[in-house]
């Protein structure tokens, strides 16, 4: 495979040459930005750079002022927030949905194209259809209140308590699609024998799918858990558009911190800082993964 | 070919027979309205009625005229039709200083995707080729690294790529934008391509070998024309990932080369003015509109191409 196994043993640079030349961007890439970029951010996360990156090194001083920022400690409890109700309701809904599309109904593929088209859309689109929808004046509120019912309230992105919630609602609206497809794939990957095993044995359907389905399905409820985690993580345009943070800064999220003080506060230190806080919430997710998943099997 | 046909025929027959005497079997026909079929397909109604909703209200409010909008409820259809906000929104909405719509965020957009598609699907469909068939020393810890690259947040690593830009004089620029959309397409579309490869029969590529093909013909003559299926999603991915794109848009280029989806954004959310609910409805329909349509034109491909690239998120 390996190009020419010849005798004379020419230059080992020199063998399969045109493979490495094409290669030169994808290795480029991956030493220098990826890992030399990481690597830089994280080294430069210990010095006091503000509108350029310096050598003055200052220790955890970043790290101790990140968190001790109140608006860094909301954007960490709103990822929290987030990330568990995302995790938990993209995970339900998607299973749901997929279980209902298995139900060899009819009109599939028209279910199929409307459930997953929000995912077509970025998230700048849904946040500002979201925004609109939940406005309080014209949206929903107002709807309901027209009705009849004049107190009822729902004003999620003017209430700084509950903000983080009607953002929850747009990323679910755009993301639970995903879910549904890749958990139908992973249902319709079930051997049908299992099902008819069950029939025969007279489990109820629930049951089935509780005790006998969804534990068969580990692999694909794994490797959901990691796109959707590794996704709120990077939450970012959706706040954007949705609320600008606001009210106030009850709705700020990690990314939108790193990125506000590297481009716009010129505090580059606590954006390296911010970032390097990020990148270690997704490691603490991706590496027990990757583990489990390749680290049995082989290595390297 | 007849005495097989005359063969099976009897024993088709009797078999048919003890079936029917048998009675029937296999599952029951369900009646049309059972009720577990009301129950599935009313909360498949209600679901679909629900990720519909926004479509709706957006389409309905763009339709609309200020004065409608600001009696009425947002679900409500049109009274009187109104094309004026979308053509508003196209040509004359305001971000902030100037006033020329979403137009040139558009086309700056098509600026932006055709290229960088294009770019980065070269150099990833030849980054899996020399993966998938010639493999170097080293090229998979390269590729791990490559992949892992995938899960870690831009964030981290937005500022070293600015460095590197503005060394090479390309900050700000549309050329910048094409490298960054290229550089963080790479993982996914390398995994997708080098699998690929590797599905397709190796013989074809050892019989290319034997006649003395090398690196570049046996691309070009052999591996291209065969995976034009593969192409096709990973063009699905781009345009619409790239489309979408929020981030390195705001971050890698001056504000004339803006992206679609940050112009819209600034025209929606820019604090000046009186808020026109319809004009941004539609700003946001025409910015939506090009990965809707990828989406809707292109059905089960864009499903393989998300089910592959679900994880740049």
């Amino acid at each position: 495979m390996t190009g020419h196994a010849n005798a004379g043993r020419p230059n080992q640079l020199l063998r399969n040459l045109h493979s490495k030349i094409a290669s030169i961007p994808m290795i480029l890439t991956a030493v220098v930005i990826f890992l030399g970029g990481t690597l830089w951010t994280v080294f430069y996360s210990f010095t006091n750079s503000k509108l350029l990156p310096r050598l003055t090194f200052v220790g955890l001083d970043q790290y101790e002022r990140l968190w001790s920022a109140p608006r860094w400690l909301i954007s960490i409890q709103n990822l929290a927030i987030y990330g568990v109700f995302s995790l938990i309701f993209s995970l339900v809904i998607g299973f749901l949905l997929a279980a209902l599309m298995d139900q060899k109904i009819r009109f599939e593929n028209t279910f199929r194209t409307i459930f997953l088209y929000p995912f077509a859309l970025s998230f700048i689109v849904t946040g500002l259809v979201w925004q609109w929808i939940l406005n309080p004046e014209f949206g929903i509120q107002s709807v309901v209140r027209s009705l009849g019912w004049s107190t009822f309230t729902f004003d999620p992105l003017y209430n700084s308590d509950i903000v983080i919630y009607g953002i929850l609602i747009a990323a679910l609206w755009q993301g639970t699609g995903l879910v549904m497809c890749l958990m139908l794939a992973g249902l319709r990957g079930i051997d049908e024998d299992i099902w008819k095993a069950a029939r025969v044995d007279g489990i109820p359907m629930w049951k089935t799918y509780v005790l006998i389905i969804i534990p068969m399905m580990r692999a694909v409820f794994i490797t959901t858990l990691v796109i959707i985690a590794s996704g709120i993580v990077r939450v970012y345009d959706l706040v954007v558009a949705q609320t600008s943070g606001g009210p106030g800064i009850a709705s700020e999220v990690p990314a939108k911190y790193v990125y506000d003080y590297m481009f716009q506060a010129q505090n580059l230190g606590q954006g390296f800082a911010a970032s390097t806080m990020m990148l270690i919430t997704v490691a603490i997710i991706i590496v027990p993964w990757a583990y489990l998943e390749f680290g049995g099997r082989k290595r390297g | 070919m007849a005495e097989v046909v005359s063969l099976n025929n009897p024993s088709v027959k009797t078999g048919l027979s003890t079936k029917l005497a048998a009675g029937p079997r296999g599952k029951k026909p369900r009646p049309m309205f059972s009720p577990r079929n009301i129950m599935v397909y009313g909360a498949l109604i209600f679901a679909a009625a629900y990720y519909l909703l926004p479509l709706y209200v957006m389409v309905v409010t763009s339709l609309k005229g200020m004065p409608e909008i600001r009696l009425g409820n947002i679900f409500s259809p049109p009274l009187e039709i109104t094309f004026e906000p979308w053509v508003k929104a196209w040509s004359s909405a305001c971000t902030g200083l100037n006033c020329d719509g979403l137009s040139r965020g558009f086309w700056n957009s098509v600026r932006i995707t055709i290229p960088s598609t294009v770019v980065s699907i070269a150099i990833a469909s030849i980054n899996g080729y020399a993966l998938a068939n010639w493999r170097f020393k080293g090229a998979d810890l390269f590729f791990t690294i490559l992949i892992v690259g995938a899960f870690i947040p831009y964030q981290v690593m937005i500022y070293p790529i600015v460095i590197v830009l503005r060394e090479m004089g390309l900050y700000g620029s549309l050329t910048g934008l094409i490298i960054v959309h290229t550089i963080f397409g790479m993982p996914i579309l390398t995994l997708l391509f080098r699998n690929y490869f590797t599905s397709l029969p190796e013989e074809l590529f050892k019989a290319a070998r034997v006649d003395g093909a090398g690196f570049w013909t046996i691309y070009f003559k052999i591996m291209l024309p065969m995976s034009l299926p593969i192409f096709v999603v990973a063009m699905i991915l781009q345009v619409t990932g790239i489309w979408n794109d929020f981030l390195f848009g705001v971050v890698f280029t001056r504000p004339e080369y803006y992206p679609m989806t940050v112009q819209l954004n600034n025209i929606v959310n820019s604090v000046q003015g009186v808020k026109e609910y319809n004009v941004n409805m539609a700003a946001t329909i025409l910015t939506g509109a090009v990965p809707l349509i990828v989406y809707f034109v292109s059905g089960r491909l864009f499903v393989r191409g998300i089910a592959a690239g679900a994880v740049k998120g």
